[in-house]
């Protein structure tokens, strides 16, 4: 088998789950563009331990390694999203931008002023209430 | 010159490269559907097509243990956890309209600028490489085992740490702490 084969797929997958990354708003189907990123290494690393012959089989030894690091990356991955989810209401990563740097305000985000208005929760979730006033409470004791 | 004279050329494939690319084409147009799909339960049954069709990439490719693993963790555990994600997150079922967001175009022109650059390297770099499949095969449980248990115990016992710690982390993450509620 010619070695481009595997190669070209594993390049044109690992495309794929780019734009995935760049282009999903929801934190989970972000999570699966990335696997599908790994996915791609995890193949190209099988093609070319199986063209080099290698005695270690190092490659599939590190694909083996790569696909149990993958399931611990989506397990963090999901708690940490289920907890933004529970605490903001949302799993957008769009708004999420605590940390983001908008380049209008100077200074650091006061919580409670005005700045807390874009870290607001979605509106369909019962917690709302509950998270905006958790919100500026936090900042107080910070 | 003599090199590309004396490889097998790309116009007489042979059964194995065949099945490959077909394979490979069901797996790339499920990846597509996975990304660009505005429904989110779909895009993880299509992500179950993806892994599907890589673990017979890797059977192809003579990795059979890879390929079983491959089925085991990512289309059992890994698809199903991410679908319990969407539920506990209150996905919408059906079409959502926001699935995307508004640097899709970006996104695209990035994705495309990266595909051809790298297909491009890809292509000019292992045009005449040919791997060969015959003999023993490379990746059966037998030589999986022997190597892993052999050269590579450290790390893998490093790894099982890893993960250990990994799932007592998403654990700790995801319990509701008694004074929250």
């Amino acid at each position: 088998m010619h070695l481009a084969y595997p190669a070209v797929l594993a390049v044109l997958l690992f495309c794929v789950g780019l734009y995935g990354v760049l282009a999903r708003r929801n934190a989970i189907l972000v999570l699966m563009s990335v696997e599908l990123m790994l996915n791609a290494v995890n193949l190209n690393l099988v093609a070319f331990d199986v063209w080099l012959r290698d005695t270690l089989h190092a490659g599939q030894a590190l694909t083996l390694f790569t696909i149990t690091i993958a399931a611990a990356e989506i397990g963090i991955g999901l708690a940490i999203v289920l907890l933004v989810h529970r605490n903001r209401g949302t799993s957008d990563v769009d708004q999420l931008t605590d940390l983001a740097d908008t380049g209008t305000e100077p200074g650091p985000v006061h919580f409670g002023g005005p700045g807390s208005a874009s870290i607001a929760p979605g509106t369909d979730n019962p917690d709302e209430t509950t998270a905006d006033q958790a919100l500026p409470a936090r900042g107080q004791t910070a | 010159m003599n090199l590309a004279a004396a490889h097998p050329g790309f116009l007489s494939p042979t059964g194995v490269e065949v099945a490959f690319v077909l394979v490979g084409l069901a797996t790339l147009g499920a990846a597509l559907l996975t990304v660009t799909t505005r429904q989110l339960v779909h895009a993880a049954l299509w992500l179950v097509v993806a892994l599907g069709g890589l673990a017979v990439e890797y059977l192809l490719l003579t990795a059979e243990f890879i390929a079983w693993v491959q089925v085991l963790i990512y289309v059992g555990s890994v698809v199903v956890l991410l679908l319990f994600g969407l539920m506990l997150t209150k996905a919408p079922i059906g079409r959502s309209p926001d699935a995307d967001s508004g640097n899709r175009w970006v996104a695209l022109a990035v994705a495309v600028a990266a595909a051809g650059t790298l297909v491009w390297v890809v292509v000019d770099a292992f045009r005449t490489t040919w791997i060969d499949l015959g003999g023993p095969a490379q990746g059966s449980t037998e030589v999986t085992g022997a190597i892993l248990f052999r050269h590579w115990v450290l790390p893998f016992e490093a790894l099982s740490v890893l993960l250990l710690a990994a799932l007592v982390g998403a654990i700790v993450l995801s319990k509701r702490t008694g004074r929250e509620r």
